[in-house]
């Protein structure tokens, strides 16, 4: 079956907006709130959100962005072959509201494993979720995002795929059927 | 670039392809991120016992090992051959399937005869790293050793590395030559005639006996330790002469014009291989080569633990 559009570029830059539009709604000027993206795709969805509130606020490099890989703490080790990403995140999040930002939200498991790695970094007071694409009723996790930019119902045989400007190309979602 | 090693076991570096020297090297960089983090421990071999038998003495290599398999949160056995059966006449297969009865997944051996690894490999069930054996090979130290150079220098490929001292009794200097070479440097042996292993230029490097010259030549030094311990018969007249002829000092290292990495798999025998000041001056690098000895024996542990064929 051909690839369904989710999201065009336009949408795409809508929604963007009005997940940071909601962020600003509860975290004010960001004084004590830290964007942490999670490895490999969130960190494209982390800087982008950023850099939209950047704007909105204007506050130029006000918002502190953090890179987290999960992979020392997935559960599916010697079941795949995981390799790890970098971690970038030079602030400590002891008492600062976190918002992990992923491009989809499927299984839940690698939030959990975020969560996990996320507390060697420190004690936030308060933690959030984002996500662009909520995969909705495949959870096997108890995990929900607060901040969603776009919920489809799909198939475990689908795949959602989303590409970024900064990858080279064009912002897009699409629903994928795998053979 | 390839997601798994392609062997089971780490018996040496021989063994390696390039691709998997580079994915150990990519991965030891993420685990050298997480050894600096407030909280330096991660959760991935929390199901994993590694058995750590040590047939002959170390320090650092026993603890860097030790080290690394706690921070990824395996169960860790502890065994050396001064306090154990072996004394009593027990086998080395013996030994070590008697512990792989109690269910440990993974053997980290260091023994005193060449290619003791290699004989495990063939008799029992378990993944084995090799932590020395003998003369032969060592391969983890050869790979932080890489790790270092490429940390400092941005790559390992085309650079000079001259490996100076006692080469026929070292398994540093081995390991280090198959690894730098498969990674595209240039190697070069320097020592003093009874100390040269015969036809070593047939592994591909360069031989030099005079110091100043091959300082000349090199941009990172590895001075290797004069081992006390392996001079049954006297290789040079004393530790002076040697230290004389092939010792590096300050005097030495700034006639040179130009600055070169020094390093040392330690432990350092002061004022003979190396002065002090040259220990401890900024061109050594030899404290940054623990500490990565820990991330690259991380990285080695999770791949070897994390394959999924097996």
């Amino acid at each position: 079956m051909a690839p369904r559009l989710l999201l065009s570029p336009q949408q795409f830059e809508i929604t963007i907006h009005r997940l940071c539009r909601q962020l600003i709604e509860i975290h004010d000027e960001f004084q004590d709130s830290v964007i942490i993206g999670l490895q490999p795709r969130g960190i494209y969805m982390a800087h982008r959100i950023a850099k939209t509130l950047e704007q909105i606020l204007n506050k130029p490099a006000g918002i502190a962005v953090g890179e987290l890989d999960v992979t020392f703490y997935r559960d599916d080790f010697r079941r795949k072959d995981l390799v790890p990403n970098r971690t970038n995140i030079d602030f400590v999040i002891e008492n600062k509201n976190v918002i992990l930002v992923d491009d989809v939200l499927y299984t839940g498991r690698t939030i959990r494993a975020g969560l996990d790695a996320m507390m060697a970094f420190g004690r936030p007071k308060d933690v959030e979720l984002l996500v662009l694409v909520d995969r909705r009723f495949s959870r096997n996790l108890p995990i929900q995002a607060k901040y969603i930019g776009k919920t489809v119902d799909t198939m475990a045989s689908e795949k959602v795929k989303v590409e970024w400007k900064e990858t080279g190309g064009e912002d897009h979602v699409w629903l994928l059927t795998q053979d | 670039m390839n997601k798994k090693l392609s062997v089971k076991h780490l018996l040496g570096i021989k063994d390696l392809t390039a691709d998997d020297i580079s994915l150990i090297l990519a991965t030891a960089d993420q685990f050298k991120e997480v050894i600096n983090r407030p909280i330096k421990k991660v959760p991935s071999l929390r199901d994993i016992t590694i058995a750590n038998l040590f047939f002959e003495n170390s320090t650092r290599t026993r603890l860097s090992f030790e080290l690394a398999e706690r921070r990824l949160s395996a169960d860790v056995v502890n065994f050396s051959a001064a306090t154990s059966s072996v004394k009593k006449g027990e086998t080395l297969i013996d030994t070590v399937n008697n512990i792989l009865a109690m269910k440990v997944d993974l053997v980290v051996m260091r023994h005193a005869n060449p290619g003791a690894c290699q004989f495990l490999s063939r008799h029992i069930d378990s993944k084995i790293v090799n932590a020395g054996d003998g003369a032969h090979e060592h391969p983890t130290q050869a790979l932080l050793d890489a790790y270092s150079i490429q940390e400092k220098l941005g790559s390992v490929a085309g650079k000079k590395v001259v490996i100076v001292g006692d080469i026929l009794h070292s398994r540093v200097a081995l390991s280090n030559i198959f690894c730098l070479q498969k990674l595209g440097a240039e190697v070069m042996v320097c020592g003093p005639r009874t100390l040269m292993p015969r036809h070593i230029e047939s592994l591909g490097v360069r031989v030099e006996y005079n110091l100043r010259k091959a300082l000349e030549w090199c941009d990172v030094a590895n001075m290797l330790r004069i081992q006390l311990e392996r001079q049954d018969i006297k290789f040079f007249p004393s530790l002076r002469e040697y230290s004389m002829q092939y010792g590096l000092d300050m005097n030495l290292l700034n006639s040179l014009g130009k600055e070169i990495l020094i390093m040392h798999p330690g432990p350092i025998n002061r004022g003979v291989e190396i002065t002090s000041e040259v220990a401890d001056s900024s061109q050594s690098i030899i404290l940054d080569q623990v500490e990565n000895g820990v991330a690259v024996r991380m990285a080695v542990l999770y791949l070897l633990a994390g394959r999924t064929d097996d």
